[in-house]
């Protein structure tokens, strides 16, 4: 009975490596570092990672699905001009703190969107995801050019940036977003309808086609998630800095896509989970915020993370090496 | 009837769209502005997409052997500020020498990677980007580096100079490009890197030992990297650490509008250079029209879909794809 339940927990760390790497490097920043072991610091990483932890969220459903997004950066940084630039125009001036609102909207709709546009060229064209959404990539990060004239913003009304900043209760408002985001998602994923789609459609094709799934609306659906979830990040965003630059956001779709590799869901699709992808998120953050506080210089950081996501595939392979020879035997 | 024919001028579209797009970007732009079709102009676009250019065919034949190679950008900075940083130090030629193997080693590292160990390219040479980005830092400290005397020195030449009134960074660019095509088109190494991209089983069931053909790939990937970095360092005379940012995503859009498939098995080195230079035009094109540089990206993205639409649409015979 015993080695049932140590068989339950060891299988469980075997399907989600990426929390033992957690735990690992939790307990050693925890005894190498004073200031890390801190529930102010603790809640200091969620914060920090709420960004990427967001936009993983919704690409954890793109990619389950076989696909990929490689434009979330770009939409960070539109969401963001959006969200900073409309609510300091003069036709709501009258409105008060409620002047957001409206901004908040445009900012949200235009991700969603775009998604929605990625997701229907994919759909309609059958042109592959990495192909469309590179070009995308390109191009939505031209249209912020546009749109900004190469202009940061800042936001006057400093409500919106205190609203970064704000807590509710002891947690901050940020760190409460993204973990209600997190339980939102992980039940979509695991609960409903749409979530065994999304499983489907990423582990054949096919089957999901002849089992009667609309495969082309399905994706759609999530590059709509995805977009929506790269908007609110770029929302977040700039309520903590109280600004925008048209350059806000390179490289996210980078980082977005190890926590997301890092968290176990497969590139090839079918396979995947929320859990894998949080704790992938918290591995960036913890392993980000630590080497901070031990002043490891931010160059070395930048090589340990392309290491570190090599290494989780190396070992991965082994590990499903493994897992086939099992069956076999 | 009429459907056979349609698809025989799909095919033909699908075959040379690539080319007839180019010519008509050309012929638009040499309408519209009067100085684009200048023969200046048309070799300085040359020129300036020779870095790319360089780095394209390489990456061509990676993606070819069916793989990716993202760490390109992060490993043109590197190369970039070493042979820079080395050439006050220990002079051109021993700096030349040391920047390729340093970039042959780190082509090593990819090739272990994805051909011994059979790991997923995309992710190999994501991670890659940023070890590489920060080795980079680590070597130069974070400070820019520049060569002191730049006249005084032959080593600017390989990105200022020129012969027979041609430049010579397009004098290495076309050079690289017909040797890696005659070496893709007519040798069996050619032949072989197809054939792993195009049935990676079916190449390893007649005898081509696939490990050696990809780890060979990113060696030629690297080195077009190191080129690449002569002529970017020369023309320059200094770098800053993150020189080559975004290059690979701008390197794959020339190689994709080229029509290199990402799944592997088809393309050539010649469509690649068409490719990027097809970027070229565009960019001066539209900024000799007076828009803003960022422009060309909308347009970029609208160009990249179509043609890659317009390739597959040709091959299933309809526009749109059956997917439900």
């Amino acid at each position: 009975m015993a080695t049932l339940k140590q068989n339950k927990a060891l299988r469980w760390l075997t399907e989600n490596p990426i929390w033992g790497f957690c735990a690992l490097i939790f307990v050693f920043f925890s005894l190498s570092n004073e200031f890390f072991f801190d529930v102010n610091n603790f809640q200091n990483i969620l914060v920090q990672t709420s960004t990427i932890g967001l936009i993983a969220l919704g690409m954890t459903l793109v990619m389950i699905n076989g696909n990929i997004d490689l434009s979330v950066g770009a939409v960070v940084a539109l969401a963001a001009s959006l969200m900073v630039d409309l609510q300091s125009w003069s036709a709501f001036e009258n409105w008060g703190n409620w002047q957001m609102l409206p901004a908040l909207i445009v900012a949200l709709a235009a991700g969603t969107a775009l998604g929605a546009l990625n997701g229907i060229i994919v759909w309609k064209t059958g042109v592959d995801a990495f192909i469309v959404t590179l070009g995308a990539m390109l191009g939505v990060r031209g249209l912020v050019f546009v749109y900004t004239e190469e202009q940061s913003f800042f936001a006057m009304n400093f409500t919106f940036s205190d609203l970064g900043m704000s807590s509710i209760g002891p947690m901050p408002a940020l760190a409460i977003l993204f973990l209600v985001a997190t339980v939102l998602v992980h039940i979509l994923l695991s609960r409903t309808v749409h979530g065994r789609n999304t499983y489907a459609v990423g582990g054949n094709r096919e089957a999901a086609v002849n089992a009667g799934i609309r495969v082309g609306p399905h994706m759609v659906v999530n590059f709509m998630i995805v977009g929506f979830f790269a908007a609110l990040a770029g929302v977040t965003l700039s309520s903590q800095m109280g600004a925008s630059t048209p350059n806000l956001g390179r490289e996210y779709e980078l980082w977005v896509i190890t926590a997301v590799v890092l968290g176990g869901t497969k590139l090839a699709g079918g396979a995947g989970n929320i859990i894998g992808t949080f704790g992938g998120v918290l591995a960036i953050g913890i392993l980000r915020n630590g080497m901070n506080l031990m002043q490891v210089p931010a160059f070395y950081v930048l090589v340990i993370m392309g290491s570190i996501l090599i290494a989780v595939l190396i070992l991965d392979k082994q590990l499903t090496r493994k897992g086939v020879e099992a069956l076999r035997t | 009837m009429a459907s056979a024919r349609l698809k025989g001028m799909g095919s033909i579209l699908a075959r040379q769209g690539i080319l007839i797009a180019f010519a008509l970007f050309l012929l638009g732009f040499a309408a519209f502005s009067d100085n684009f079709s200048d023969i200046d102009n048309l070799t300085q676009v040359i020129r300036q997409s020779a870095i790319i250019g360089v780095i394209a065919i390489g990456v061509t034949v990676v993606v070819i052997s069916g793989n990716l190679d993202l760490s390109v950008g992060s490993m043109l900075s590197f190369a970039t500020v070493m042979v820079v940083d080395l050439h006050d130090k220990i002079g051109p030629v021993p700096a030349i020498a040391i920047m390729l193997v340093a970039v042959l080693a780190l082509g090593s590292i990819n090739g272990f990677l994805v051909g011994v160990l059979r790991l997923n390219s995309l992710i190999v040479t994501l991670g890659m980007l940023s070890a590489i980005q920060g080795l980079t830092l680590i070597y130069s400290g974070g400070q820019n580096v520049d060569i002191a005397d730049q006249e005084g020195t032959w080593f600017s030449l390989i990105g200022r100079g020129s012969f027979i009134g041609i430049a010579l960074p397009i004098w290495i660019f076309g050079s690289l490009a017909i040797f890696l095509h005659v070496v893709m088109s007519s040798t069996a190494f050619g032949r072989r890197v197809y054939a792993v991209g195009g049935n990676p089983t079916a190449s390893v069931f007649s005898g081509i030992r696939r490990t050696h053909v990809v780890f060979a790939s990113y060696m030629i990937s690297a080195f077009c990297v190191g080129i690449a970095a002569l002529i970017l360092g020369a023309r320059v005379g200094g770098s800053q650490n993150n020189v080559g940012q975004g290059y690979e995503l701008q390197v794959l859009a020339g190689v994709i509008l080229g029509g290199t498939s990402l799944l592997g098995g088809s393309g050539t080195v010649l469509k690649t250079v068409i490719g990027v230079l097809i970027l070229g035009f565009i960019q001066n094109g539209l900024l000799l029209l007076g828009f803003a540089y960022y422009v060309q990206w909308l347009v970029t993205w609208v160009v990249i879909i179509l043609a890659v639409w317009l390739d597959i649409a040709a091959k299933r015979g309809r526009l749109l794809s059956p997917i439900a």
